[in-house]
């Protein structure tokens, strides 16, 4: 009994660094933020210091300005997250196969994902340049398009921008995800299937598919609660812009903080994106746990 | 126990001496914070800073970042003092005082020989009468004209009005010389209200009254935005000047890819280096065009050097401070920034350094400098003008109906 003690006080011991760590860097912010969400420490407000109660809740959700940012950062994720699974899935397939070269194919194919987002957003940013970019060199020369174009100036277009650049950052992670879920696959059924005289669509209809379920679920969870708060690539490619066609929920978050000094606006802006992003990971938590049950 | 009192004599006695002794220059070390692009670079910020310390021993450790960096590096350090001076933009001092996070120098300011600083680079440091700043980056815009395109058109004069240059865009345009004759910053970024206020002011216009008062829905603001719309629908602004900011500008029109662009001071160099501009040499500086309402406008682009609320060496940063705004600094770094000293504008060697056609056209273009509301709400009025004067640009909202809305915006920021 006194040595069970003397092991716990010695456990105690052990974990009380990075419990201090855990305690500081996440728990006091999370609770700090929950305060400030609740009263008015706006530095340039009439109201500093009073207790504010719900009222920025009540603001933020009753403006049109939260509901039009939502929005646009459900478009992005939305399409993102489509685009980078179905892609992924698809090269991962290709790459699945064997052919001369497939092993370099492999190799290569995780570079873009290795950039670091302010490469790649840069680099996106000049590629897309209405004057000089090398995307409207490629498509006037292959009379796509008549002259150039300015894809980030235009809001019809500057959305799209940011999911491809995006979507070709992240498509290799998706690629490698789905690549070591098809190697896992047994060999024989597809022999199997085959000799059953199986076409190759109906092969991945009933061998593949069903196989990768749970990657491509753990993809869709990890991809969607990423680009819900995804941030920096909207910095560096178009700051909200066109007429704010690219301000997404996280981007106004920044605006309300750091230029226009709302403190409190912004933090209960940040508790409203970890809301609807706890709920999504609760839905997909759900859902993974009724496939394996 | 005898030894253990002696050494907690020692160790109170050591502690006094470090809090009580005063601290000696070659104690103190500053961080400072800079802004990369436009006006000073960062060469010869550094090598200020070197002078500083050879002539005073004070140690400074200087960074540079990003001008869209600045303000949220100073939100997030000037309480705890993180860097002890900083360059503001001329559209901080109100929210910054209001905030708590500047101090207020007043006392120091007016001690300097205010009658030979210009009125554009005090005004950049300026809120309800107070200083909280040192002038430091003395900047407006003007008008930039690729005179060789113009003469190829067979237009000799550069214009002074905007209906002028209308034409001469028009004749450069029908002629084919050029596209897109002018080029302009309207992304959605600060630039755009830049440029905005030049050409609203030029149109007689202010975005508030002499009382701090919004007015942005005022017949002259609405002509302003209306034209500037017009210039994109007639095809002689460039339609990607909604992504443009300043260095685009720039590129586009050493790309000879534009007859006017309005833009900052730093331009003139850039334009006529053969290394980066392929129209080196065709180029001029002139003021911004007029109307019949005005002669010319232009806006306030003067950035201040600003102590932190959380500095623990004031009086060293203030030192720091007035010798890189010293009259030997500004004479010396004058190729990028222009001084704020009168007195140094008679100077030969800084006409040379800084261009006699820079300084010439700096002399009528101060003239006719326009602040940008100096209320601390500006910069959240900023970013709704923004996006709406996007929206009238890209001929999604009508000139009234976008500046009502703003107006509305305005007076309820202005009521807090």
């Amino acid at each position: 009994m006194r040595l069970r003690k003397e092991e716990e006080r010695y456990a105690l011991k052990l974990i009380s660094p990075s419990m201090i760590v855990v305690f500081g860097v996440i728990i006091v912010p999370i609770v700090t933020t929950f305060i400030y969400t609740l009263v008015n420490i706006d530095p340039l407000s009439a109201h500093k210091g009073e207790f504010a109660g719900l009222s920025f809740y009540i603001k933020a959700l009753t403006s049109k300005v939260f509901w039009e940012d939502l929005g646009r950062t459900l478009h992005f994720t939305i399409a993102s997250t489509a685009i980078e699974t179905v892609l992924g899935m698809l090269i991962a397939l290709l790459l699945n196969q064997k052919f001369p070269g497939v092993k370099f194919l492999r190799s290569i194919i995780i570079i873009p994902w290795a950039l670091p987002t302010v490469v790649n957003g840069s680099l996106w940013k000049l590629m897309l340049n209405g004057e000089y970019g090398v995307i409207n060199a490629l498509l006037v020369r292959f009379h796509l398009i008549s002259s150039y174009q300015s894809w980030l100036g235009n809001p019809k277009t500057a959305m799209w921008c940011i999911i491809l650049a995006d979507a070709w950052k992240m498509t290799p992670l998706a690629v490698i995800f789905f690549l070591a879920a098809l190697q896992g696959i047994d060999n024989t059924i597809y022999e199997a299937a085959k000799v059953d005289g199986a076409g190759a669509f109906r092969r991945f209809q009933a061998i593949t598919l069903p196989a990768l379920k749970p990657t491509i679920m753990v993809i869709v969870v990890m991809r969607t609660v990423e680009k819900f708060k995804a941030f920096d690539i909207f910095y560096l490619m178009t700051r909200g812009g066109p007429a704010n066609s690219t301000k997404t929920l996280m981007y106004d978050t920044y605006l309300q903080a750091f230029t226009n000094l709302n403190y409190s606006e912004a933090a209960t802006y940040a508790y409203l994106i970890a809301l609807v992003v706890a709920l999504m990971t609760l839905i997909y938590v759900k859902l993974m746990n009724r496939e394996e049950a | 126990m005898r030894k253990g009192l002696i050494l907690a004599l020692v160790s109170c006695a050591a502690m006094t001496m470090a809090v009580s002794s005063p601290a000696f220059a070659e104690d103190v070390t500053l961080n400072a914070l800079f802004m990369k692009q436009a006006g000073y670079s960062e060469e010869d910020v550094t090598a200020m800073t070197q002078a500083f310390t050879e002539s005073t021993g004070i140690q400074v450790n200087p960074t540079f970042v990003a001008y869209e960096e600045l303000a949220p590096k100073i939100l997030t350090s000037a309480a705890s003092g993180g860097y002890d001076v900083i360059l503001g933009d001329c559209i901080w001092p109100a929210q910054f005082a209001k905030a708590g996070l500047v101090l207020d120098v007043t006392d120091r300011v007016e001690a300097l020989d205010l009658d030979d600083i210009y009125q554009g680079a005090l005004d950049a440091t300026r809120y309800e009468g107070k200083y909280y700043g040192m002038p430091w980056l003395n900047d407006v815009k003007y008008m930039f004209v690729n005179t060789k395109l113009l003469a190829d058109a067979g237009i000799e004069e550069v214009p002074t009005t905007w209906d002028e240059l209308i034409e001469d865009a028009k004749a450069v345009k029908d002629q084919g010389i050029c596209e897109y004759p002018i080029a302009a910053c309207y992304a959605q970024a600060e630039c755009l209200i830049c440029d905005y206020t030049c050409i609203a002011g030029a149109f007689g216009g202010a975005f508030v009254d002499e009382n701090n008062e919004p007015t942005l829905n005022s017949e002259e603001n609405v002509a302003a935005l209306d034209f500037m719309a017009s210039t994109l629908t007639d095809g002689l602004c460039n339609p990607k000047s909604l992504e443009m900011i300043e260095d685009d500008v720039l590129s586009t029109f050493a790309a000879g890819n534009a007859v006017f662009a309005i833009n900052w001071t730093y331009q003139f160099a850039s334009m006529n280096d053969e290394s980066q501009s392929s129209v080196a040499g065709q180029g001029v500086i002139t003021p911004i065009p007029g109307t019949d309402k005005a002669e010319s406008a232009t806006v306030n682009g003067g950035m201040p050097l600003m102590i932190t609320a959380g500095c623990q060496h004031p009086d060293e940063a203030w030192d720091y401070m007035q010798f890189l705004a010293s009259k030997e600094m500004q004479a010396e770094y004058c190729a990028n920034a222009l001084p704020i000293w009168k007195s140094l504008y008679t100077d030969e060697g800084v006409i040379e350094k800084a261009g006699a056609e820079v300084v010439a056209a700096s002399q009528i273009q101060f003239d006719y400098i326009v602040n940008r509301p100096m209320v601390p709400y500006y910069n959240e009025l900023s970013t709704s003008m923004q996006s709406e004067i996007q929206r009238v640009l890209l001929g999604e909202l009508s000139a009234q109906e976008a500046l009502d809305g703003l107006q509305e915006t305005a007076l309820s920021l202005a009521e807090g």
